[in-house]
């Protein structure tokens, strides 16, 4: 596949939804690095590069950074847009799952890989799939969040309710508040 | 690989086979939800990148033990028949056969074990064996699951499980569905009662064939709902359990129906010989309905020599994509009624049908519809 920029093979593939178009964007090593697009900043500056307009209409929403989904889609169709989703729309969601199964917690079978206990960090996960360095998947997404601090669960608490109540512009701003308390889990 | 006509020239390992209550239960199917951890679900990833997981996770699949020497097909090469016929075989699902490009499905020789690729989920792996048996068959997808683990990183979450497109598959990813043939239950209407007593209990009945509450043929189908907060073990056996006891609930209305309906029972299974055996134009309803009670008969030993596994395999045969794929080509309706009577004639040739056994011994009093005159 082709740099969308120049003529070189593309190695970094990076999907973004925007005004509810699904588009990807497909770039080469030098012209990724070029644009600033790397695998920590992933999607964020991915979504800058496409569209640096259209940003600010979409954030009053809680969006999954990962795939882009928002929760407006999920609503529409009950399904989530990558496992990632799980989450990014965290809140609410033992409510909805209470309805639907015999509890919220699975007490099934477990990869062996996790061995019973905390899900693997992620960033193995380039090498473990993908052979070829040409047809990378997008890039690895955060990792789920540590046990939480007391503060942090309020603020949950409060994200819960203004999504419930369909604050989106509150829920955003909790969201960042969470995200700068509970910053991202080192790679490694 | 095996190629497409060889998988289906021969009948699949749960049609041949006969497992705990194959009089009743026809077979037992697990399927388990898989996802790719850092990949977008199918239904909301571009079809490049689909394709592009597809040849990434292909020959993944096809090296497993269980699937070496099977077959394995990507859907862009599969004529809409073809994936049809899949279908009909349970291979696949409906949802994916519609599905085409970045799709594919990889069958074990025996057509025990299918794999799916970009269904809902990136991975549905199915296992199907005859007779209440999921135990078996989920010891089939388990282990396929675990080897195919220690090569792909699958998406789970300590508190919620496997990672699915909808919730509500989250957790095990487990659905363990039965088909039951219970044409006593719905002759003797008593099969509403037991819908709705399994119901109740969590688990969903739906008829195999036919819309809402119809159920052609008598095939219903029960499966489990929740996926989430119970292990794979401890639904399987729920599900089980129930299973038995809408067995036993059969089994005493077959015996009712023998007892007290003895000549109403041996009209209809007659009738239905008659026409399969001798008809030109059958829809697919008649001949579905005419084959449950043609079954009945069979198991009931009021048919002889009928072996319940050449019925097992009309119903099959006589499905819309069977009988095109039969006959290598595109059927109008019309057409394919007239071939469907023609595969349920021959079928029936080598059969003595129910005339041939002695007439029952004292006359019992027939059912209100069926009086007995003589
Ligand atoms: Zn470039
Ligand atoms: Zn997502």
């Amino acid at each position: 596949m082709k740099c969308d920029v120049c003529e070189n093979e593309a190695s970094v593939f990076l999907t973004q939804i925007i005004n509810g178009q699904m588009t990807t964007v497909n770039l080469c090593e030098s012209c990724s690095k070029a644009k600033g697009v790397t695998e920590e900043t992933g999607f964020g500056l991915a979504e800058a590069f496409l569209s640096p307009t259209q940003r600010s209409e979409d954030s009053m929403e809680v969006v999954c950074n990962a795939c882009g989904f928002t929760a407006s889609q999920l609503k529409k169709i009950g399904r989530m847009g990558c496992p990632e989703c799980y989450n990014s729309f965290r809140e609410g969601l033992d409510g909805l799952l209470r309805n639907m199964h015999k509890g919220t917690r699975h007490v099934g079978k477990r990869p062996m890989s996790v061995g019973g206990t905390a899900p693997q960090l992620l960033p193995r996960q380039r090498t473990s799939v993908v052979r070829e360095e040409t047809s990378s998947p997008p890039p690895p997404m955060p990792v789920p969040a540590p046990a939480q601090p007391s503060d942090v669960s309020k603020l949950r608490a409060d994200l819960d309710l203004a999504v419930q109540e369909e604050r989106y512009e509150d829920a955003a701003k909790l969201k960042a508040e969470i995200e700068r308390l509970q910053p991202k889990a080192p790679s490694q | 690989m095996m190629r497409f006509a060889t998988l289906i020239k021969n009948p699949a390992d749960w049609m041949k086979g006969a497992g705990p209550h194959s009089e009743i239960v026809m077979t037992s199917r697990v399927r388990l939800a898989r996802n790719l951890r850092g990949f977008p679900f199918p239904g909301f990833s571009q079809e490049r990148q689909r394709v592009d997981l597809l040849e990434q996770v292909r020959p993944v699949v096809e090296q497993l033990p269980e699937m070496r020497d099977g077959y394995s097909e990507d859907y862009t090469e599969l004529s809409k028949i073809r994936k049809q016929v899949l279908v009909e075989r349970h291979l696949v699902s409906r949802e994916h056969a519609a599905r085409s490009s970045g799709c594919a499905v990889v069958v074990d020789r025996k057509q025990s074990i299918s794999i799916m690729i970009n269904e809902e989920d990136h991975f549905r792996i199915q296992g199907i064996r005859p007779g209440l048996s999921l135990h078996s068959a989920y010891e089939l997808v388990d282990r396929v699951d675990t080897e195919l683990e220690s090569a792909l990183p699958f998406a789970f979450d300590s508190k919620l499980g496997y990672l699915t497109a909808c919730p509500t598959n989250l957790g095990t990813g487990m659905r363990a569905s039965v088909m039951l043939h219970l044409p006593a239950l719905v002759l003797t209407e008593q099969i509403n009662p037991v819908i709705k007593a399994v119901g109740k209990i969590g688990l969903a009945v739906r008829g195999l064939y036919g819309e809402g509450t119809e159920a052609l043929g008598n095939l219903f189908q029960i499966s489990n709902q929740h996926t989430l907060g119970e292990a794979e073990p401890e639904i399987i056996a729920q599900i089980e359990k129930v299973i038995e006891g809408v067995v036993r609930s059969e089994q005493n209305a077959r015996a009712k129906l023998k007892e007290d309906h003895q000549t109403m029972l041996q009209d209809q299974v007659g009738r239905a010989f008659a026409i399969l055996r001798y008809a030109h134009v059958l829809s697919s309803k008649e001949a579905l309905n005419l084959l449950s009670m043609l079954r009945l008969g069979a198991d009931l030993d009021l048919v002889g020599n009928c072996d319940r596994s050449l019925i097992d395999m009309m119903l099959l045969e006589i499905q819309p994509a069977h009988l095109q794929l039969n006959a290598a080509r595109e059927l109008s309706p019309d057409e394919r009624d007239s071939m469907r009577a023609e595969i349920t004639r021959a079928r029936l040739q080598s059969i003595d049908g129910p005339g041939s056994f002695p007439p029952s011994q004292s006359t019992p009093g027939g059912p209100p519809s069926a009086p007995n005159d003589e």
